[in-house]
């Protein structure tokens, strides 16, 4: 039997993306980076925006998305995202424009820039990869380390006093009058990923509908830098990262649907 | 007397820790020493390279396109530096997923199984000490007991307790290194 | 019986702040230095000396946290790499202006923008003309081992209190990471021996209010205040020039380079000489004072001058004003993340002097 007559287009159930090249992710085994990246072309894809998505990539391990997903793309200096976003977006307002941003580059260098984009209500979308750590540099703390959490630069631990506690800049960010949907998923599991695409989903539409700037939290891993296998990660994070990042939608239609 | 060496292979080898091995030999032979690694986006491709230099007097360069001793440990790091071996210089080699052996006929080529020999010993750990134990039979530029003591200064107190394993191991490497044969396949 | 260690270069800057009694170092991770503040963190600087070690959130936060402690009179540093020394150039701007002594480490890597994290030297330019914006210099001190790595911490910081001047240490990728083998100072107490009379501390009845500011509304006195900074650059130009010279005195022609290239370029003399050339090397080791003297000097006798940089070509700028057109000054380098050879800088040099 040929591969042909296996796959018929009417048995297809699951499709690669036409959006992401040929080009092998950069990103280590298990990293939830790659899902991440994935999931944003399949919904750019999906709500048919390829012509007219214009991507703003950060500096951290997906600095190179733009060599995955076959759209334009800007690449931000270090936490300046939403700032090149707001640039591209002002001037082309018909045009769907995103950054797709880790925890170190969204929640410490650029936390003035998100802040500033969110609370002007840029009409922008906001795919924010939070794995708790600079993983790209090679594992130092970021404002997402959770208390206690080993990183190198926090060897023995996170320690409040002098480092302070993790930075929930969603939750923050969900009370700005200019973010009109924030959602918080995660993407270690079919069940999870199926609601993570159906939020960025919903945060590219909110830009499409000019309701106003959408804002999804991907709680995800980073094996290297926590130093764990990808199962060993997946389960630290269900049982550490979870409690205190919670899952789920946090504000729709300019609502917040969760007492924060 | 001056020694620059390359030692490459993948990561997970021990190439970058078996270079600083030597390095603390050398210090402990009071030899002026540099260690220079590969870093970044080139080990992500999963190949690590250091430059290692033993010398008597102060070294110059720690960065060389020229080497008097190449140790390699995967067939990238052959296409790669094979080349750069100096007129008479040493490659020293291990076999195990190498499929092009050295063509050059104006160097000494020598093979350590250093690979199978580890597994034998039933101790992936001990890969690196054979591989060292193999290049001091050839070029002693400093003895065991100098590297004894460079392990009891590199490693934490925590892994003393492999020192004996580690000395056993650069001992078989001495005993096991042989010049390969050009035409012979190993 | 001295005591050897083996250090990369960035460890070796990390240990050297703990022992020259720094009180605080703030910093942000950027390759290829994240190792300094990950030292610090790892080898407790805190609990060994009480010195203070913060990451921020972002270069622009560390330099303006150094600004702060700075203003206290603290012995104070941060490094980073090329694209965090960019953004850090307004607070550097600032604390020059007002006149605050701290050390700033940059383990370069090759631009521009994010470039690449591979080793270059093209933060010449904005190392030793200043940098951020108007009239100022820093001092700029460039290590060539992982021995000057340690050695130029404290006299980064003597030279940052004596001139009351940040100085910077210029790096790069190949110092930062390599090993070798260190003979550390011995640990420097922290202790506050200079003159505190301009720090802010809190008035007591017994002075007037002490105020860091680099702002001055009238343009007069902003002008003198600029003729004071002119003035004690001139002074660094007169007094705090520091080089090293090999095989000069019967050099035909002279290589100058600093920092990695240096290392690379005294490899090229040994081959150089090994053939008969007769080539000497200048090793600025400030960058600014720049040795501009000796060069004029050596230009007198000797038939050219090859400027060998990490870069498409910024110090060889500065050698041919020194030299000021009597012989050829030409330059010679690899960039953007590429590391040229010692066989390669022969090969230029001959292709440039002995060929033609
Ligand atoms: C101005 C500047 N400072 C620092 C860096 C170094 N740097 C690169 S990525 C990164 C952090 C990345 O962490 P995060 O945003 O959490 O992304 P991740 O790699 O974890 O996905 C840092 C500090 C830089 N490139 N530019
Ligand atoms: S370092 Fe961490 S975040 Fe980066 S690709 Fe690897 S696992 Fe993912
Ligand atoms: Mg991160």
């Amino acid at each position: 039997m040929e591969v042909k007559e296996i796959i018929r287009q009417e048995n297809m159930v699951y499709q690669r993306s036409s959006l992401l090249t040929s080009k092998p992710f950069s990103y280590c085994p298990g990293c939830g980076h790659g899902t991440s990246n994935r999931l944003v072309a399949e919904v750019i894809e999906e709500l048919g925006i390829q012509n007219d998505t214009i991507g703003v990539a950060p500096v951290g391990c997906s600095v190179l998305i733009y060599d995955f997903i076959d759209i334009d793309f800007s690449q931000a200096p270090h936490g300046r995202a939403p700032a090149v976003a707001t640039g591209i977006k002002r001037v082309l307002p018909e045009k769907v424009v995103f950054t797709y941003q880790g925890d170190g580059d969204l929640a410490a260098i650029g936390t003035s820039e998100t802040i500033h984009a969110c609370n002007r209500g840029e009409n922008i979308t906001i795919i924010f990869v939070n794995n708790g750590i600079y993983g790209m540099t090679g594992g130092q703390m970021a404002p997402t380390t959770l208390p206690g959490m080993k990183t190198s630069t926090s060897p023995y631990g996170r320690e409040v006093a002098t480092m302070g506690t993790p930075l929930k800049i969603t939750e923050m960010i969900a009370h700005l009058d200019g973010v009109n949907f924030v959602s918080r998923q995660a993407v270690h599991t079919p069940a999870a990923v199926r609601k993570a695409k159906k939020a960025i989903r919903a945060a590219f539409e909110c830009q499409i509908n000019k309701k106003g700037l959408g804002f999804v939290e991907i709680v995800s891993n980073c094996n290297s830098g926590w130093k764990m296998t990808p199962v060993k990660a997946n389960q630290w994070m269900e049982e550490n990262m979870f409690p205190f990042y919670p899952l789920g939608d946090i504000k729709v239609d300019g609502k917040l649907v969760k007492t924060l | 007397m001056t020694e620059e060496i390359i030692i490459a292979g993948f990561g997970g080898q021990g190439v970058l820790s078996v270079g600083k091995i030597l390095a603390y030999s050398g210090i402990m032979k009071d030899m002026e020493v540099s260690w220079m690694p590969s870093y970044g986006p080139e080990m992500r491709g999963g190949t690590a390279n250091v430059t290692v230099i033993l010398s008597d007097d102060r070294i110059s360069s720690p960065i060389l396109n020229e080497f008097d001793t190449a140790i390699i440990l995967n067939q990238q790091s052959m296409d790669k530096f094979e080349p750069h071996v100096k007129k008479g210089g040493v490659l020293l080699y291990d076999s195990n997923g190498i499929t092009r052996h050295p063509v050059r006929t104006d160097i000494s080529v020598y093979v350590v199984e250093a690979a199978a020999e580890a597994a034998r010993m039933a101790s992936a750990k001990t890969f690196n000490m054979i591989v060292l134990g193999a290049f001091l039979k050839l070029k002693p530029i400093v003895n065991l007991e100098h590297v004894i003591k460079g392990l009891e200064k590199s490693l934490p107190k925590r892994h003393h307790h492999t020192i004996p394993m580690n000395r056993e191991a650069i001992q078989r490497g001495m005993e096991i290194v042989k010049p390969f044969e050009m035409g012979v396949t190993i | 019986m001295k005591e050897f260690l083996l250090m990369k270069g960035n460890e070796a800057i990390a240990e050297a702040a703990i022992r020259a009694g720094a009180d605080a170092y703030f910093g942000y991770p950027i390759t290829p230095q994240s190792e300094i503040m990950e030292y610090l963190m790892t080898e407790k600087a805190t609990e060994r000396t009480g010195m203070v070690v913060l990451q921020a959130e972002s270069e622009l936060a560390a330099i303006n946290m150094v600004y702060g402690a700075a203003g206290t009179g603290k012995k104070v540093l941060t490094s980073s790499s090329s694209p965090g020394i960019s953004l850090m150039q307004e607070g550097i701007s600032y604390i020059a202006g007002a006149e605050l002594p701290c050390v700033i480490i940059n383990v370069v890597r090759a631009g521009p923008g994010l470039g690449t994290i591979q080793p270059s030297q093209a933060d010449y330019f904005q190392s030793v003309k200043g940098g951020g914006h108007g009239d100022y210099r820093l001092i700029v001190l460039a290590p060539s081992s992982v021995q000057e790595m340690a050695d130029f911490v404290p006299l980064a910081f003597d030279l940052a209190f004596k001139y009351r001047n940040p100085a910077l240490i210029l790096s790069d990728g190949v110092i930062g990471q390599m090993m070798e083998k260190v003979e550390l100072f011995k640990p420097i107490p922290r202790t506050e021996q200079f003159d505190q009379s301009w720090v802010i501390t809190g008035k007591t009845p017994d002075r007037k209010a002490n105020v860091i500011t680099s702002l001055d509304l009238e343009p007069l006195p902003m002008e003198k205040h600029n003729h004071h900074l002119q003035a004690k650059y001139k002074k660094m130009e007169d007094e705090e020039v520091r080089f090293e010279e090999i095989m000069c005195d019967d050099a035909d022609y002279i290589m100058v380079a600093y920092g990695s290239s240096a290392r690379i370029c005294s490899k090229a003399l040994q081959l150089a000489r090994a053939k008969g050339v007769k080539v000497g090397l200048l090793r600025p080791i400030t960058l600014f004072p720049f040795p501009k003297v000796r060069i004029a000097e050596l230009a007198q006798r000797v038939k050219g001058m090859l400027s060998v940089e990490l870069s498409a070509g910024q110090m060889v700028e500065d050698i041919r004003l020194a030299v000021n057109g009597k012989i050829p000054v030409e330059h010679y380098g690899r960039f953007g993340g590429m590391v040229h050879s010692p066989s390669e800088v022969l090969e230029a040099f001959e292709k440039i002097f002995i060929k033609n």
